[in-house]
């Protein structure tokens, strides 16, 4: 059966999830990536949408401006979440943001965020973008639009949103390191076979 | 004289394709890479991609939103008409394919911070010539340089006590740290010469070959081999979450290097590589190498 989570998201909600799971989302995503981030907690400015209980997606969109207020969600997919590591732990904090979206994988800040303040870092396959522009049912406002197109604040009611496969889970299990320490093991063997055959400074 | 404005016209809509549908040499690689996938995350990612390249094709949109800052490698023959006008009409084209097809607005101006939703700008498009000559054609590779797979782009100049050695630990290194964030399975580009900024160009022409084709030099291809089945043996799989796979290829450019340099440099493209091929005569008639039976 389908795993959905629904916003507003609780602590709750996020029993039993673990990573490598696969879940999805219906309700409110709204896009934040790096200047808001930069803005939250470098600048202490306070963000034009309250994040409580609700997902965050690391992407920056093409949106087709239909007339006032009024957009079309054209492409959508995630973008690389590493990019925020330095900054999520105290957004995740500041904001109560249940549920992050992005693609790769992040690091130790962000997994002591998810297992103090309870919260999740999934990944939507990367380059999926129209895949996922036809789960966003409508994009309901657009704050911040001084940063351009790709860094707005875009706030999308979603339905079936994903597949989004649990990269951190609300323990602070992370997948993508778990991953990576058998990935580095299997580098050094590697590394040294090819080694013994491009000795051609010789 | 050629009718610039048929030629601007006619790239706007070419880029607009080529951010829409893969080459066909990609969308090939990436269906033998899905069939030799076993575990069941590996195949539903696979699944997930080849579902959006439907989509794209369907409704005529993006089909990853990154429409990357748009550069254009110019084999220019010597014979060709008004090559001076060339650069300005590529610009005009990206203009227009901005607006056309749409791509996302991602030129962000240096030190003011300011993006214009132009996708031009300084030195934006990036334009890169190579003259051929005795040829009275212009053949343009597109590349559409997003931001997740430029990312782990990186060179370094090593001293030649680190041999070819070297370049292999720093790939790999650069694969498994950084690469695994760039939505593999990954066509990696490398470029070795005697300075950075020479390994680097060529490290971009490297992911700009067909996928298949190989180093001239028979030790390039062997190491091309190596790196690629050493790659795969590391098991990024789709999007880093691990499976049978990691690259779509290796490719390797080179130039002579100083006698106290070996510099390595390295770009990757990912899965969704949009890279385009259009070759023009002198009379504008163009013919499409990267996408067979595409209709602009």
């Amino acid at each position: 059966m389908k795993k959905v989570l629904r916003t507003p998201i609780s602590d709750s909600d996020l029993d039993g999830i673990n990573i490598g799971d696969v879940i999805y989302l219906d309700g409110i995503i709204v896009t934040c990536r790096d200047v808001a981030h930069r803005r939250l907690i470098e600048f202490g400015r306070e963000l034009p949408v309250d994040l409580k209980g609700l997902a965050i997606f690391h992407a920056g969109p093409i949106v087709k401006r239909l007339g006032e207020g009024k957009y079309q969600m054209v492409s959508i997919g995630p973008t690389t979440s590493m990019r925020m590591e330095r900054f999520e732990k105290e957004f995740v904090k500041q904001t109560g943001v249940k549920l992050i979206v992005g693609k790769g994988g992040m690091a130790s800040e962000t997994e002591e965020a998810c297992r103090t303040y309870k919260a999740l870092h999934c990944v939507f396959p990367g380059g999926c973008a129209v895949l996922a522009a036809t789960e966003v049912e409508e994009i309901e406002r657009v704050e911040w639009l001084d940063l351009g197109m790709p860094e707005s604040l875009w706030v999308n009611r979603v339905k079936g949103f994903g597949p989004l496969i649990v990269s951190i889970d609300a323990q602070g299990n992370n997948l993508f390191k778990k991953n990576k320490v058998l990935f580095n093991e299997r580098k050094d063997k590697l590394v040294a076979e090819i080694s013994e055959k491009v000795k051609f400074i010789k | 004289m050629i009718d610039v404005d048929k030629f601007t016209d006619i790239v706007a809509r070419f880029l607009a394709v080529s951010g829409k549908i893969l080459p066909d040499d990609v969308t090939e690689k990436l269906a033998e890479l899905k069939a030799a996938e076993t575990g069941p995350l590996a195949k539903s990612v696979y699944e997930s991609m080849f579902e959006n390249q439907q989509l794209a094709a369907e409704l005529n949109r993006p089909s990853c939103q990154d429409t990357g800052v748009i550069n254009f490698f110019v084999g220019a023959g010597d014979g060709f008409p008004d090559l001076g006008k060339v650069a300005e009409a590529l610009k005009q084209a990206v203009i227009k394919a901005t607006i056309d097809s749409p791509l996302r607005h991602n030129t962000v101006a240096i030190f003011d911070e300011k993006n214009d939703g132009t996708n031009v700008g300084e030195r934006a498009p990036f334009i890169h010539w190579d003259i051929i000559p005795g040829s009275d054609k212009l053949q343009i590779e597109t590349y559409m340089a997003g931001g997740g797979c430029s990312l782990p782009g990186r060179a370094v100049t090593f001293m030649p006590s680190a041999g070819y050695e070297g370049i292999v630990k720093y790939v790999f290194d650069t694969m498994v740290e950084w690469g695994i964030n760039a939505c593999p399975p990954l066509l990696v580009g490398i470029g070795i010469a005697g300075s950075v900024e020479n390994a680097s160009l060529l490290s971009k022409k490297a992911i700009l070959r067909p996928l298949g084709t190989r180093n001239p030099n028979p030790r390039g291809a062997e190491m091309e081999i190596l790196l690629e089945e050493g790659l795969n043996k590391v098991g990024l799989g789709p999007q880093g979450l691990s499976g049978n796979s990691s690259v779509m290829g290796v490719h390797i450019e080179s130039a002579a290097r100083h006698p106290s340099t070996i510099s390595v440099g390295i770009n990757v493209g990912c899965w969704a590589h949009r890279r385009g091929t259009i070759v023009f005569d002198k009379d504008l008639n163009y013919q499409i190498l990267s996408h067979k039976g595409v209709k602009l």
